[in-house]
């Protein structure tokens, strides 16, 4: 298992030069000019100007030799300096990384939690109302656009009758808890302020829950199917004829075996909800990646988009591997070699 | 005389499919089994010699109609309630089933499956008491190194030794009946005859009635202390199993014994012609008729009693051991 995972990580590198290389030619490739981001509009006349921050970004040098510095740097962990923010792309990521871990987590423990629970539920009564009110919910949340359930949602309950607070990760002016795990609600509880992790806590439950729907809906249908298929099976038929009663057979007998798929989607949509949490990030102010990837191809920041790039596709190699390792432990039939 | 363990009448199963056909699977059928007695049931698929099984333990899918009786030490359990038969099932009556691959659930330890079903009818006992049970279990169906098997995966177990684990499930909770539905089928010949070993030296050694089910004459010729044979949702033959091979009733039991290769190798393998009927489109007289050699007119118009015939019970108006001279021509 151990020799495994190694051979694993040892070809993370390689699909992050095949992601890098590719980025980095599809990003020259666009029509969109970067110096309209650096040079301020009145210069763009101005040869001189031009051509010094054309230099000073080494966007006079030819392709080849910029991929070669692009990729020089990358192995050093640099990616670049963005265009906008004119910091260390590493160190935007670095700051932002955290909030949108904190959401997707969150975000992923109500779904799924959600997800188990409607999914149990609607297979063990299934074709009654509970079914239908189970399904219903779980399809509103997946087929809702997130752009819509969230401000419906914000609306409703920060604005209309002030059950959670408004957006963002804390109230304004409020300090953040000392940087250790850059989860404020964890951090909150590591200095010991209780006050600060109910606030942190409010702020994250609204995103995280129109987040965690939508996951849900997507984990409510394949557990119910599986657990479905799983009653039919033999096996179902032997814990019967053992004197089981039908929730025995559900929880123990068809919900191992449903883990096996659960988790392959779980792993995925972790991974994908790394970037893919944009549009949650957005509406509720959230200062996480999604956020930032959007601002950065809005101004065709190359640095900035090539760095969410890279650390997406990590999260998305990471995730992937650890679907594989929770497989092999869900399923004593896979032997990994 | 007291009361067989297990007696069926009239027992018959209906099934309604998403078209709304009606079909019946099984058409009246009357058995008893005593205790420690051996049956055996036979019959091709679809004969209806599972279902009859699954149906007193309520195992069918939705959408099945159970009606007639089905006696267990007296009790009905056509009918009860699922608290009730949930108590018997398991405890006082074991299942053994066909390809025990499928039958086990692949993501869970063989000892614990087992041990499950000892802990489901007594809540008091710890898993630990459990397990220990189920090495014992192993070891009385000579499952070697028990403590290292049971804590193995179905898949970690050949085929012989998965059937074997079956039967120790079965067996858990010393039931008094014991139901094997095809329990060799999914096995090569040689394990075949052990399996079948085991199962004979376990109901003599533990004085359980068992109910065989199989579509293989040869399988419970050597076992069996009565057997059944039934085509088309009904029994065509029963009685005890010397006079049922050597004094053969029914033209289709004659059919099934011709088919059963003998040791000598003398004479070619005969095969009955044709399929069986389909349960949604059953002839109106015999069901066997379209594929009997011996058939009248009669035979296709009404379906025959099982009544006395000689030693054995059959279901044909042309029995052959009361050979007619027009049929004999």
């Amino acid at each position: 298992m151990l020799a495994y995972i190694l051979r694993r990580l040892i070809t993370i590198p390689f699909l992050l030069l095949g992601v890098a290389s590719v980025s980095f030619l599809l990003s020259q490739m666009t029509k969109g000019d970067p110096l309209a981001a650096l040079v301020p509009e009145r210069m763009m006349s101005n040869p001189e100007v031009v051509a010094a921050v054309k230099a000073e970004w080494g966007l006079d040098q030819p392709l080849p030799v910029r991929y070669v510095v692009y990729l020089g740097k990358l192995v050093q962990g640099d990616l670049g300096t963005s265009f906008t923010t004119r910091r260390p792309v590493a160190t935007d990521i670095a700051e932002r990384l955290p909030a949108t871990l904190e959401l997707v987590v969150a975000a992923m423990i109500i779904g799924t939690v959600m997800g188990l629970a409607l999914g149990l539920l609607s297979a063990r009564f299934r074709g009654s109302v509970i079914d239908s009110v189970a399904r219903i919910f779980a399809l509103i949340g997946s087929s809702l656009p997130i752009f819509w359930s969230g401000l419906i949602l914000l609306y409703l309950l920060s604005v209309r009758i002030s059950l959670v607070p408004g957006t963002g990760r804390l109230p304004p002016r409020v300090d953040p808890p000392p940087h250790t795990t850059g989860f404020y609600t964890v951090d909150a509880l590591i200095a010991g302020d209780v006050g600060l992790f109910v606030q942190a806590l409010t702020h994250l439950a609204l995103p995280a829950f129109v987040l965690g729907w939508a996951v849900t809906g997507v984990i409510t249908r394949l557990v119910r199917s599986s657990l479905i298929e799983g009653l039919s099976m033999d096996y179902a038929r032997t814990a019967r004829a053992k004197g089981a009663a039908e929730r025995r057979v559900l929880v123990g007998h068809a919900l191992p075996n449903a883990m096996i798929p659960l988790l392959t989607i779980l792993g995925f949509t972790f991974a994908y909800l790394i970037t893919g949490a944009v549009l949650t990030e957005a509406i509720f102010a959230w200062p996480g990646i999604g956020s930032y990837a959007v601002r950065a191809a809005a101004s065709l920041d190359y640095p900035a988009i090539g760095g969410v790039t890279i650390v997406g596709s990590i999260a998305f190699l990471l995730a992937n591997l650890l679907t594989d390792i929770a497989y092999a432990w869900a399923n004593p039939r896979i032997k990994v070699h | 005389m007291t009361a067989p363990l297990l007696e069926m009448t009239d027992l018959r199963i209906e099934f309604t499919d998403a078209d709304g056909n009606r079909a019946e699977a099984l058409r009246g059928v009357d058995l008893s089994v005593d205790s420690g007695e051996v049956l055996g049931i036979v019959g091709e698929s679809g004969s209806g010699k599972s279902i009859a099984m699954m149906a007193f333990l309520q195992l069918l899918p939705r959408g099945a109609r159970v009606t007639g009786s089905a006696k267990f030490r007296g009790e009905e359990l056509i009918g009860m309630s699922s608290a009730r038969i949930r108590k018997i099932r398991g405890k006082a009556i074991g299942c053994i089933f066909q390809d025990p691959l499928s039958a086990f659930n692949p993501v869970l330890r063989l000892g614990d499956q087992i041990a499950e079903a000892i802990l489901l009818h007594d809540r008091s006992m710890s898993r630990r008491t459990a397990l220990k049970e189920v090495e014992r279990l192993f070891e009385l169906v000579a499952i070697p190194q028990p403590a290292k098997r049971i804590r193995q995966y179905p898949h970690e177990f050949s085929g012989g030794m998965r059937q074997r684990a079956m039967i120790a499930m079965a067996l858990a909770n010393r039931p008094e009946l014991v139901i094997a539905d095809e329990p060799t089928t999914a096995l090569d010949v040689t394990v075949q005859a052990q399996i079948l070993d085991l199962l004979g030296d376990l109901r003599k050694e533990l004085g359980i009635g068992l109910v065989m089910i199989t579509h293989d004459l040869g399988v419970v010729a050597g076992i069996a202390d009565r057997i059944a044979v039934m085509y088309g949702g009904r029994i065509v033959e029963r009685g005890p199993t010397d006079p049922l091979f050597y004094n053969t009733a029914h033209p289709y039991t004659a059919g099934l014994i011709g088919a059963v290769p003998t040791l000598d190798g003398t004479g070619a393998l005969r095969q009955i012609e044709g399929t069986p009927p389909s349960i949604f489109n059953r002839p109106p007289g015999c069901s066997f008729a379209p594929r009997c050699t011996v058939a009248q007119p009669v035979c296709h118009q009404t379906d025959p009693a099982l009544r006395v015939t000689g030693a054995t019970d059959s279901a044909c108006h042309f029995p052959l051991t009361t050979v007619t001279p027009e049929v004999a021509e």
